[in-house]
């Protein structure tokens, strides 16, 4: 076999002739199924734990404290230790609440960004599923979300968690416009909706600067828009902890309140790395078109590396987000929606349609 | 509440509900239960419901000695325990007709005006929490752990002094207290700059606060709202300047009014009130005259019979103190007028038709100390 | 077209502001030397508490164990919450006639609300402040102190 970090497809290909070697196809089949699975379970696990804890030391040098440091060297180990005591909580019965639904509610939230992680490429040929339609894909899935919020908020038979959940459904079905809207610039710069392709297409420079200005404006709009749509800072109408106590996961739990907790970082992840593939080239180093010894040295950094950097700077951006600015409240959260997003977007995608057709991109 | 939950469902009115906020709720800072009635976000009415900290202060105040009774004084608004300290000893002092020494006077109204900034730095870091920028918070007990420096130093204790004492203070001046004085304006001069940086200039927090909790000046006073809150409303209410008392006569400063009747406008009253402490501790800090802390007093205070009437100018509005003697060495009767409680009363008046989320924006520009309320 | 004007401005105010916020923690971010946390239980060797510390009351005692508690009980009146119960005894004196000395100074630091009345009011001085601080015990009975030391004795014409 040959193992090479900048290009994962020959390492696939070698564990599915592998597979197919020893085993009938359709045993090989599920068995890569199950690899996978397994793989982006513990993939999901450690990148959840890690962000507890890169938000926690964040927060904490934002705000001159030193953050956990209890827990193993630094405090590494703080989010497993958390994570144990949550595991050991008494999950707490609800008088009067529909019983399924909020049982149900952790895992519709949790299963619906674990459905998206899987379009993401993580590096050349490390990539679960290549969609020819990706980006539809994650924007559909990533949605479903807010369906475990509704039901939980709905079910947790508390007013608090209520106006949470009514909150959160109002704010997603307004943002997930502009989150598709500016994703929608992209493509019609791209001329795809497949992952694979679209990074691809930024060997020569990434789409924020090959589209320049709409290309900007989009990915500032997805910013706002994707970290409303994670429920974060200063987006967090629906647990706002300082009007609505917890929000929609006021009456939940232990594992289940984790559940909740995991999905919302997950999501941060998830919204990063489509911002990281779509604008800033995903694994794709940093090419200028022309410097070809620069280009080279770039090279030389494995994908996945560029990966991680972009997508960690996207998040440590979406944490300053969160831990500068006050709350919005929900009618000025729809202004900003309804009256500059939009319109911006829109006639954002109008430029950029102008542009692709005039060849004015680079 | 017992009567909205036993009424059939027909009476109450459509659409509405109600929520608890409190006691304990994480805007309230403390134990206060606000019972407020809905309709979708908006606030229709609500009932404070007060008396969970109720530790019935005056009636211990009753059984107490004049000198012990104000380490009481410091647990009702403990964010201005010096205030509150040096309202009963101006009290005692006027019955007694006791002329305390200067140095004195310099002392407490230095203490006093470090007592409001520290209070108004920790209103400002909850009233950033509250409207969810949680950075706020800790960058305001920052600045705050240098005012608790300079007390601890000189009074023993961080929070609740009970540094004054009728007739003076407890104890002289430490050596280090105008040296550290200095290095506490000097710095925070600087992070206040933060404060306006990260707070009060940014269109988020601009947005959250104004035109919100309208409070008109006819309002402020019939509720008697005092205090930062009704400046804000262009009330001339300071007694500092008003009725001034130790040093506050001779010092030069300016009270701050705005006339915007808003949330943000109580939020500008207190950013500038810090500056004016400011501006009042440094014209004091260089020219503390030499002399004994406290004037001599007898070992047994006993106040004359008759009726006594205090009000200083505390962190969040007009501390009254009355009391009641009749000659003996404790108080007949004491009664507190504290801010918070008038402050509350108009919660409900100016919260209608607002939201949730300005509920607890107005509540946060109030600036209510639980304990102080209840007592 | 004044409202057009206003929409941009408006957008670019906002933004403005929003970056000079951020600039601020992110400032604050890359300045690590500016935390101010003290690592308590770390630092305990080192910490070092101002000399006035309010950390509960003690009675001092020199080398030699002696004080200058003579047992008047001016702090059991002083007082505001009875936290000081002052059990004087009698023995004899120098000069045959009985004399009032202190037998327990006994001091409930779990009522004593740290007014400082009992220190600033007692004639001889006896009493001050200790620096410890950490009071915490399993059973509230050791909050109740004995302030003056086994086998000590008042000071020579302290009275």
């Amino acid at each position: 076999m040959t193992f090479n970090i900048y290009d994962f497809t020959s390492f696939n290909q070698w564990i599915d002739k592998g597979l197919n070697s020893i085993m009938s196809p359709t045993w090989a089949l599920v068995t890569e199924w199950v690899i996978i699975g397994v793989v982006f379970l513990l993939f999901y696990a450690v990148v959840g734990l890690f962000l507890v804890y890169a938000e926690r030391k964040v927060c904490a040098f934002m705000q001159n404290r030193v953050g956990p440091n209890r827990v193993g060297p630094y405090g590494i180990f703080q989010t497993i230790a958390d994570f144990i005591k949550l595991l050991m909580k008494e999950l707490v019965y609800i008088k009067d609440s529909d019983k399924l639904l909020f049982n149900i509610a952790p895992f519709i939230v949790i299963i619906a960004s674990f459905m998206a992680l899987s379009a993401v490429p993580f590096a050349k040929g490390l990539h679960a599923i290549d969609f020819d339609i990706g980006i539809l894909y994650v924007i559909a899935v990533s949605s479903l979300g807010v369906v475990g919020i509704l039901l939980a908020g709905w079910s947790s038979n508390n007013k608090y968690s209520l106006i949470g959940a009514i909150r959160s459904g109002a704010q997603i079905v307004s943002y997930e416009l502009s989150v598709g809207l500016s994703l929608l610039t992209i493509i019609v710069l791209a001329g795809t909706m497949q992952f694979s392709e679209i990074v691809e297409m930024q060997r020569n420079g990434w789409f924020i600067f090959k589209g320049h200005i709409p290309a900007v404006i989009a990915f500032v709009i997805f910013l706002i828009a994707s970290t409303a749509e994670t429920n974060r800072g200063p987006f967090d109408l629906a647990e706002a902890e300082s009007e609505l106590t917890a929000g929609f996961h006021t009456e939940y739990s232990g594992i289940k309140f984790a559940f909740f907790f995991l999905a919302e970082y997950m999501n941060m992840f998830l919204v990063a790395s489509i911002a990281a593939t779509v604008f800033w080239g995903g694994w794709m180093p940093f090419h200028i078109s022309g410097w070809e010894g620069f280009n080279h040295i770039m090279d030389y950094i494995p994908p996945f590396v560029w990966y991680v950097g972009k997508t960690g700077f996207i998040i440590w951006l979406m944490m300053l987000f969160k831990w500068t600015f006050p709350r919005l409240r929900i009618d000025q959260l729809l202004t900003l929606e309804w009256k500059y997003l939009l319109p911006i977007n829109l006639v954002n995608i109008l430029v950029m349609a102008f542009l692709v057709l005039m060849h004015w991109h680079f | 509440m017992k009567e909205i939950i036993n009424l059939p469902v027909s009476k109450i009115e459509e659409e509405e509900y109600h929520i608890n906020m409190g006691p304990q709720h994480p805007s309230t800072h403390g134990v206060l239960r606000l019972v407020v009635s809905l309709q979708g976000e908006m606030v229709k009415s609500l009932k404070p419901h007060c008396g969970y900290i109720h530790r019935g202060i005056e009636k211990m105040c009753e059984k107490d000695t004049y000198p012990q009774l104000i380490h009481l004084t410091d647990r009702i608004d403990y964010l201005s325990a010096h205030i509150n300290n040096h309202a009963v000893c101006l009290l005692v002092e006027k019955a007694l007709e006791i002329e305390v020494p200067e140095r004195v006077k310099y002392i407490r109204t230095i203490m006093d005006e470090l007592a409001r900034i520290q209070s108004h730095q920790l209103w400002w870091s909850s009233f950033g929490m509250d409207l969810g920028g949680l950075t706020c918070f800790f960058y305001g007990l920052r600045d705050r752990e240098m005012i608790l420096d300079i007390w601890e130093e000189t009074t023993g204790s961080r929070f609740l002094q009970s540094y004054n004492c009728p007739g003076g203070v407890m104890q002289d001046l430490h050596p280090n207290f105008q040296k550290r004085v200095h290095a506490f304006i000097k710095t925070f001069k600087k992070k206040i700059k933060d404060y306006d940086r990260i707070l009060s200039g940014n269109v988020i927090f601009e947005q959250r606060s104004q035109g919100v909790g309208m409070l008109s000046k006819e309002d402020a006073i019939s509720y008697g709202v005092t205090g930062p809150s009704g400046r804000g409303s262009g009330w001339s209410c300071d007694i500092r300047k008003n009725e001034p008392y130790s040093m506050y006569g001779q010092v030069q400063f300016n009270e701050v009014l705005r006339y915007g009747c808003d949330t943000y406008s109580r939020y500008m009253v207190r950013m500038q009130e810090m500056h004016e402490s400011m501006n009042i501790i440094e014209q004091l800090i260089d020219n503390i005259p030499a002399g004994d802390y406290s004037a001599k007093m007898k070992a047994v205070i006993k106040l004359p019979a008759g009726e006594y009437y205090q009000k200083v100018e505390s962190a969040r509005g007009e501390l009254g103190l009355y009391v009641v003697s009749d000659g003996n060495k404790t108080p007949y009767r004491m009664k507190f007028r504290t801010p918070s409680f008038s402050n509350l009363s108009v919660l409900d008046h100016i919260s209608r038709g607002m939201k949730i989320a300005d509920l607890v924006a107005i509540g946060a520009s109030l600036d209510l100390v639980i304990p102080d309320i209840d007592r | 077209m004044n409202s057009f004007l206003k929409y941009f401005t408006d957008i670019f105010h906002g933004v403005k502001s929003l970056l000079t916020g951020m600039s601020v923690t992110g400032r604050y971010f890359f300045s690590p030397g500016q935390i101010v946390t003290q690592q308590y239980p770390e630092n305990r060797k080192t910490l070092q508490m101002f000399e006035r510390f309010k950390g509960e009351v003690i009675m001092l005692h020199d080398s030699n164990n002696q004080h200058s508690c003579n047992g008047c009980g001016i702090c059991e009146n002083n007082c505001p919450n009875g936290s000081i119960e002052v059990i004087a005894a009698r023995v004899p004196g120098e000069d045959g006639k009985p004399k009032r000395i202190i037998d327990r100074h006994i001091y409930h630091l779990g009522m004593c609300t740290f007014c400082g009345l009992c220190v600033k009011n007692c004639p001889s001085n006896a009493l001050g402040y200790g620096q410890k601080f950490e009071h915490a015990v399993f059973d509230r009975a050791r909050l109740t102190k004995v302030l003056n030391q086994p086998g000590s004795s008042i000071i020579k014409g302290v009275e």
